[in-house]
């Protein structure tokens, strides 16, 4: 694997009003690598996605320090934040159609930023939804509604949306608690495959999904990194740390 | 109480003594829900029968004569289009706008407190306050004089609240994960509310628009003294015989002219004019429900 | 894979980008005018109401606490607005004593003890009747309350009190039942569960569980229906009569602070004193009004604050 850094993240502290949730935390995502990040609730594992893709701006009283630099641009203090999530693809806990049809819901992007010839959004759209594995299932009702499909199906086109705007980076955050094991299975193995062009973070509750497909896995825990490696060493006895090897082999957590 | 097992279900003194404190209770809700309707249905029902003489097409196109003792409404009723469409043209665009700000771009900050007080506050100051307010800043501060604009104006302002307050309902019936969703794509705020947020809520928003109509051809105090007078002379039937600087004739101000101010007028004729103010009011309003009623019916998720 | 996808998305072009900024500029200019209005609205009564602070004739105290109201006397000019007010909160609190139980009994019956249709056709009604013009109940009360009222009580004149604050009951009533049937929907459906769980009846439920829970949020609808009532303008003109005095029983007529300035404003000459003192009154009315529906604000926003 090339060691080439995609995203680095240096002593990154978010804080709601006076509570800090995330607590300096530093580390490296490389290129095309699926990074997993596992640890239990309410350890930081969805705030620190919605740092990456600057969301966090949209609650009150969330406080970042620190830097998150993706190909060396800091996205803290980058201006055009509507480009950086561009950049980023970002799939949610729960399936969300919108409330458009399901080529609308793939389209939207691609609009957003102002492509508006119809071939070049129908590729894309076709694109995506075959790369989610949705296409055999929609492609003769492409104008019914996204908000209609089934709880797998929207997440799969959740996915096809976040691909919609050719990201470089595509974050998942526990993609898989809503719908059943066998599109679980479908998607990732998609992830596998779509990995030679990207870059994955995918948060997971799951230690085993990352274990399935991860290169190197995180485990976060209470806002601080415990540790971070190659997936040889985390699902080993080999941990530096006897917290990870107990959380990794379910006895805590 | 009761020992015995086996009549562990059955009836005691005290289980009937709550069922019929129950009955009770339930009769007495009930009798207060209909003491309100009742009276209403018994007043419309005398309003229509004491009306009925004079209600007809002719009555309503027609304009009023000898002293306005005989005739129709015509120039009040379209004088009343006018001040409405015209308070609509200004209210409507303002107050969804503003509705729009307070649910999609305010945070929780003073300034955003403020607009909030502001709001709820607006919507209770009384119609005659907002008459004074009419006269002392478009008719005489303005230098619009009593005319159909310091009117509308007037009408606007005493609208703009709940306009903003159903936008604001409307707009927060649209669920949060939709614009998360469109968020991360890279959506703009804006793109947003124009794309999802607002073509999902448009029928609310209508709906509180139209209800405002029948309030606006209702008020009688704000335009009293702003724009609205006792009788002009037009032309039977004619759709634009307004100026907008110039002063006009309205449904309600025609109402409550011919009940206080107009002797010897033939009993039915403001019984009449209430009728048909009644109906249109009722009317519009009927619209906004069977509106909203289809929206709910076809909601998207 | 195809090669075009993995091309970068072009920009926006500028035009829609400076667009989107004009329109939230206007969008925040219209957020902001509700402010700029509320200032406005006060600024501009009191300054026409302003020069008769100075006027020899013109005594605060006398304004607020004397019931000689004399406006057009050419010997003895008086400008107190006691009687008015008395006028006001004596019809207004006849109109709560008969619309809050109506009201607030409605509202439990709507939420609590009838079925979804019949609770769809309710509220229906009662939007209905909130929109019927204030110059409608005014119409209604010049003349068939008064008729009513004189032929029952044998009162010489059928406008007075007593029709005011039935007509002024019937106007806040919608107001009442809707905002106390959601402080009722805002109680949590495990309480009603709970209680019934336990055995209770729904009146009782009702009683030792509901109404407590609620009480807030019905104390704010009862103040916003005081609020419409203080504020109600042609329906008490219409239906109070026209005596300037202090009532002294259900069968007097009176006149309101409302009544008062739309019955004399017309004949008022501009920039008179009479005129400005007129205008003083509106001042105090949306004093009055301020304060009633902040308290209410208050009394909501606290009930939400505590869930």
């Amino acid at each position: 694997m090339g060691a080439k850094v995609k995203i680095e993240v240096r002593n990154l502290r978010l804080s709601y009003e006076h509570k800090e949730v995330i607590h300096g935390i530093s580390f490296d995502v490389y290129e095309n690598e699926i990074l997993a990040v596992i640890g239990p609730a309410q350890s930081g594992k969805t705030s620190l996605l919605r740092c990456i893709n600057r969301t966090i701006d949209f609650i009150p009283n969330a406080f970042v320090s620190g830097s998150i630099k993706i190909d060396g641009e800091d996205v803290l203090k980058t201006k055009d934040v509507y480009s950086l999530r561009r950049k980023i693809g970002m799939v949610s806990p729960l399936p969300v159609g919108l409330p458009l049809s399901i080529y609308d819901n793939v389209a939207f992007a691609p609009r957003c930023a102002g492509v508006s010839n119809k071939n070049e959004l129908d590729n894309v759209v076709e694109n995506c939804l075959k790369r989610a594995a949705l296409w055999d299932e929609v492609k003769d009702r492409l104008d019914s509604l996204g908000t209609k499909l089934s709880g797998g199906q929207q997440q799969r086109l959740t996915i096809a949306r976040a691909l919609s705007h050719s990201p470089d980076v595509l974050c998942l955050d526990e993609f898989s608690i809503a719908i059943d094991p066998v599109t679980t299975m479908k998607i990732e193995d998609m992830l596998k495959e779509i990995r030679s062009q990207m870059t994955i973070i995918l948060v997971t509750n799951l230690v085993q999904q990352a274990r399935r497909i991860a290169d190197r896995t995180m485990f976060l825990w209470n806002g601080e990194i415990v540790e971070i490696d190659s997936n040889e060493v985390i699902f080993s006895e080999r941990t530096k740390n006897k917290k990870t090897y107990e959380y990794v082999q379910g006895i805590f957590g | 109480m009761n020992d015995n097992p086996q009549n562990l279900f059955v009836e005691t003194a005290f289980v009937r003594k709550k069922k019929r404190q129950e009955t009770v209770a339930k009769s007495i809700f009930l009798a207060m829900s209909v003491a309100m309707i009742v009276p209403l249905l018994l007043i419309v029902g005398y309003l229509v029968v004491k009306a009925y003489p004079s209600l007809s097409l002719e009555f309503l196109l027609d304009i009023p004569r000898k002293g306005m003792t005989e005739g129709g409404i015509w120039p009040a009723f379209i004088g009343t289009i006018y001040l409405v469409a015209l308070s609509l043209a200004v209210s409507a665009p303002i107050g969804v706008m503003a509705g729009i700000y307070l649910n999609e771009y305010a945070k929780d900050n003073w300034l955003n407190r403020v607009i909030n007080l502001a709001v709820i506050n607006l919507a209770g100051v009384p119609s005659i306050v907002h008459a004074l307010f009419g006269l002392g800043a478009f008719v005489y501060a303005a230098k619009f004089g009593c005319s159909i604009i310091s009117a509308s104006l007037t009408l606007a302002i005493m609208t703009l609240p709940v306009i903003i307050a159903s936008t604001r309902e409307a707009l927060a019936s649209v669920p949060m994960n939709f614009r998360e969703a469109c968020w991360n794509v890279g959506a703009t705020r804006w793109q947003t509310i124009r794309r999802i947020v607002l073509p999902n809520s448009i029928g609310g928003i209508l709906t509180g628009v139209i209800l405002q109509v029948s309030r606006s051809a209702g008020e009688t105090a704000p335009i009293m003294f702003t724009g609205a007078v006792f009788y002009k002379a037009i032309e039977r039937g004619d759709l634009f015989p307004y100026t907008l600087d110039g002063q006009c004739m309205a449904l309600s101000m025609h109402l409550y002219t011919l009940a206080t101010q107009v002797p010897n007028v033939s009993e039915s004729i403001p019984f009449a004019t209430a009728v048909v103010l009644l109906a249109t009011v009722l009317l519009v309003n009927a619209t906004a429900i069977v509106i909203r009623t289809l929206i709910r019916s076809k909601k998207k998720w | 894979m195809n090669q075009g996808e993995t091309k970068k998305l072009k920009s926006r072009p500028l035009w829609s980008i400076y667009g989107e900024k004009a329109i939230e500029i206007l969008i925040k200019v219209s957020g902001i005018s509700a402010i700029i209005f509320v200032f406005a609205i006060f600024f501009f009564i009191f300054r026409e109401a302003f020069p008769v602070l100075s006027s020899p004739n013109f005594n605060l105290k006398e304004f607020l606490f004397s019931s000689q109201w004399y406006p057009t006397s050419a010997v003895n000019v008086r400008y107190g607005t006691f009687a008015l007010t008395i006028g006001t909160f004596s019809v207004t609190a006849l109109a709560m004593v008969i619309a809050v139980p109506f009201g607030i009994g409605a509202a439990i019956f709507i939420s609590e003890f009838c079925g979804k249709r019949l609770k769809e056709t309710l509220k229906i009604t009662i939007e209905l009747l909130a929109a019927i013009p204030s110059v409608v109940w005014g119409f209604i009360g010049l003349t068939i309350m008064s008729k009513l009222i004189t032929q029952f009580t044998g009162a010489p004149v059928g406008v007075n009190v007593l029709n005011g604050g039935i007509i002024l009951a019937l106007m806040s009533l919608p107001i009442i039942v809707s905002i106390g049937e959601d402080a009722l929907k805002a109680v949590p459906d495990t309480y009603r569960e709970a209680s019934i769980a336990l055995g209770a009846t729904r009146w009782q439920m009702v009683r030792r569980v509901l109404l407590p829970a609620a009480k807030n949020g019905l104390l704010a609808a009862v103040l916003l229906g005081i609020g419409r009532a203080v504020g109600e303008t042609m329906a008490v003109l219409m239906a109070t009569g026209h005596a300037v005095h202090i009532p002294h029983g259900l069968l007097d007529s009176v006149r309101t602070l409302t009544a008062n300035i739309a019955a004399e404003l017309g004949e008022a000459p501009e920039r008179s004193e009479h005129y400005q003192v007129l205008f003083l009154t509106g001042v105090l009315l949306f004093c009055i009004t301020f304060v009633i529906n902040i308290t209410a604000d208050f009394v909501i926003r606290g009930i939400k604050r505590k869930q």
